[in-house]
């Protein structure tokens, strides 16, 4: 299996898909790490560097967008959202501006840079604003899918990526649905957990190790967080004993909260929320903090494994 | 400009201003001192320089328009009513839960409104996108805006200033409305934002300063910005502050409250009083 990082698999799906004279990217300063600078080698015209003003970029984008582009606008996660959040609201969401913010080196696999740059709400955020589409992917694959869909969604899209090389989790003839969640374990009944990102590799881990020890349990990968699948939400709440959710992200907002949400609603069901616990993150090698923060495949079992206790 | 085109613009901002004055009033709130300010500026640009029309109001070729100062709606809504983009009456409709006329412009609802705005700081950054369409679809169009000198002290003005240099927006040409007042008092005491026009000179623009009502000036300055390549300009306008009805010249205090039923007859009764002074004299023009 080879290992892809989420924010490589969008500068080259973007430069495939920049054929399409529509599409402009702003970047601040970030290119080389955001991987837009393999959009503006191969289409140099419509790259444009906004420098290190994130807040200028985003309500650029919505001017580029005005006249009928299709804008990519990146930065780091904490950068693009929270300190252009008010520009994100008012410029992008409020005109349903045709903008598409897409943030890498989210979460704590950032990893060294520390908590700084460790975005762990932008999801939460994000998610609180009307006309956005919000989107996580947890491979290669799923990002090169996501992008398609932000380019064919007519409306601001937040686009959660990530730094680190992580395990290709599926392959070229992979089916994704807008939208709908993806059943990636299926073990049994005795848990079910919701994962976003590079959680559903690790959550997949721990249902591989909890097989083991003959607990059954169903993994789904919640790649859309907003629209959210609330069918197969309620649905596999309705039919296994035990509700978790996983995230890379504080448990407060992200998709813990939206999980949580769909089921007081629909199927009031308890829930155990894995994800960092109302608490920043710090520097350290992106393994050392997985397993510091109990988001790593062996911890997310033990966690399951004390719950069903 | 002849007499007569001259003579029309006054007409015009004079249309603006009853129409700031009678939509503020009706909606019992909103932003009367800056609009004033700005009336001559809007007239200029939607009575004689810009190439838009309720026919052509999508088309990609248009001039466009976008009001930073975005409080300032009911003069740029006073202008796009006597250009025919929506119905006079609606202006009575401003701020109503009912209404397409939001508080603030919002191009989703309001014909002729290129961009929604509201938020200080954010209108030139979108105008800098606009600009940077238009170098790259190689459209002749060009962007005007209009921020106030509040409006100056938020850093993203600056960061688009920057922005707008760096990539040689010529298209671009932004108005400062330097009334000298905000809501908390004169710029000046609240965080002074000046000398705006040497801050713009430092970042790259080519700037003129005029007397923001005075019509020979505005125009020398937007055919002087034509002329100008590689270049935005700005163009630092010296204004009054609720221009053209007396006792809110000048006052921070009208910067967004809206006149009662006895304030509003009088401010149309000077207002009207004006107009029928430049209806005698338009007979000699």
């Amino acid at each position: 299996m080879g290992k892809t990082a989420t924010r490589d698999a969008y500068g080259k799906a973007l430069a495939e898909f920049g054929k399409d004279e529509r599409i402009v990217v702003l970047d601040a300063d970030l290119s080389k790490s955001t991987k837009t600078a393999v959009f503006k080698d191969a289409w140099p015209d419509r790259h444009f560097n906004m420098g290190i003003a994130e807040g200028n970029m985003m309500a650029v984008a919505a001017g580029l967008a005005s006249t009928g582009k299709i804008v990519f606008a990146s930065s780091f996660a904490v950068f693009a959202t929270s300190r252009a959040y008010e520009q994100i609201r008012n410029s992008i969401c409020y005109p349903n501006a045709n903008v598409k913010i897409c943030a890498t080196h989210s979460g704590i696999t950032v990893g060294e840079d520390g908590a700084s740059h460790q975005s762990i709400e932008d999801i939460s955020i994000m998610r609180t604003l009307p006309n956005m589409t919000v989107l996580c992917p947890s491979d290669g694959y799923e990002t090169k899918f996501c992008v398609k869909t932000a380019l064919e969604t007519d409306g601001p899209v937040y686009l959660r990526l990530g730094r680190l090389a992580v395990e290709d989790f599926y392959d070229e003839n992979t089916v994704f649905e807008k939208g709908k969640g993806k059943v990636v374990r299926d073990y049994g009944n005795d848990a079910v957990i919701f994962a976003t990102g590079y959680m559903v590799q690790q959550s997949a881990a721990a249902a591989d190790i909890l097989l083991g020890e003959g607990i059954g349990v169903k993994v789904v990968d919640i790649f859309s967080i907003k629209p959210i699948d609330k069918e197969i939400i309620v649905k596999n709440a309705e039919k296994t004993n035990f509700v978790v959710t996983c995230e890379e992200h504080s448990i407060i907002g992200g998709l813990g909260s939206a999980v949580c949400e769909v089921l007081s609603e629909e199927r009031p069901t308890k829930v155990l929320r894995i994800g960092m616990n109302d608490t920043f993150g710090k520097s350290g090698t992106p393994d050392a903090l997985l397993k510091l923060f109990g988001l790593d495949g062996s911890s997310v079992a033990e966690k399951i494994r004390k719950a069903l206790k | 400009m002849n007499e007569k085109e001259l003579h029309n613009l006054k007409t015009a901002a004079t249309k603006i201003r009853r129409n700031i004055i009678v939509s503020v009033s009706a909606a019992k709130c909103g932003h009367p001192g800056g609009s004033l300010s700005i009336a001559d500026i809007v007239a200029y640009l939607y009575f004689k320089e810009m190439n838009v029309s309720p026919e052509k109001k999508d088309d990609p070729g248009r001039d466009r328009f976008v009001l930073s100062k975005g409080h300032c709606a009911p003069a740029l809504y006073g202008a796009l009513a006597e250009r025919g983009f929506f119905p006079k009456e609606d202006l009575l409709t401003l701020r109503r839960w009912d209404s397409y006329l939001e508080g603030h412009p919002s191009a989703k609802t309001v014909p002729g409104v290129d961009i929604s705005t509201g938020s200080l700081g954010q209108g030139i950054s979108n105008a800098v996108g606009i600009a940077i369409a238009g170098k790259l679809d190689k459209k002749d169009y060009r962007v005007y805006s209009i921020l106030g000198d509040g409006e100056c002290e938020e850093g993203e003005v600056w960061e688009a200033a920057m922005c707008a240099a760096h990539y040689k927006l010529d298209n671009l040409c932004a108005f400062v409305d330097v009334n000298g007042l905000q809501i908390d008092g004169p710029t000046e005491e609240v965080m002074n934002p000046n000398p705006i026009g040497d801050k713009f000179r430092a970042f790259g623009w080519h700037v003129e300063e005029i007397d923001g009502h005075d019509f020979n000036e505005i125009e020398a300055a937007v055919k002087k910005a034509k002329t100008v390549k590689g270049q935005p300009t700005a163009i630092i306008a010296r204004t009054v502050k609720g221009k053209g009805v007396s006792f809110m010249e000048n006052k921070a205090s009208w910067h967004g409250v809206a006149p009662n039923a006895e304030q509003t007859a009088e401010a149309l009764k000077e207002i009207d009083a004006y107009a029928a002074a430049l209806e005698t004299e338009g007979r000699g023009v």
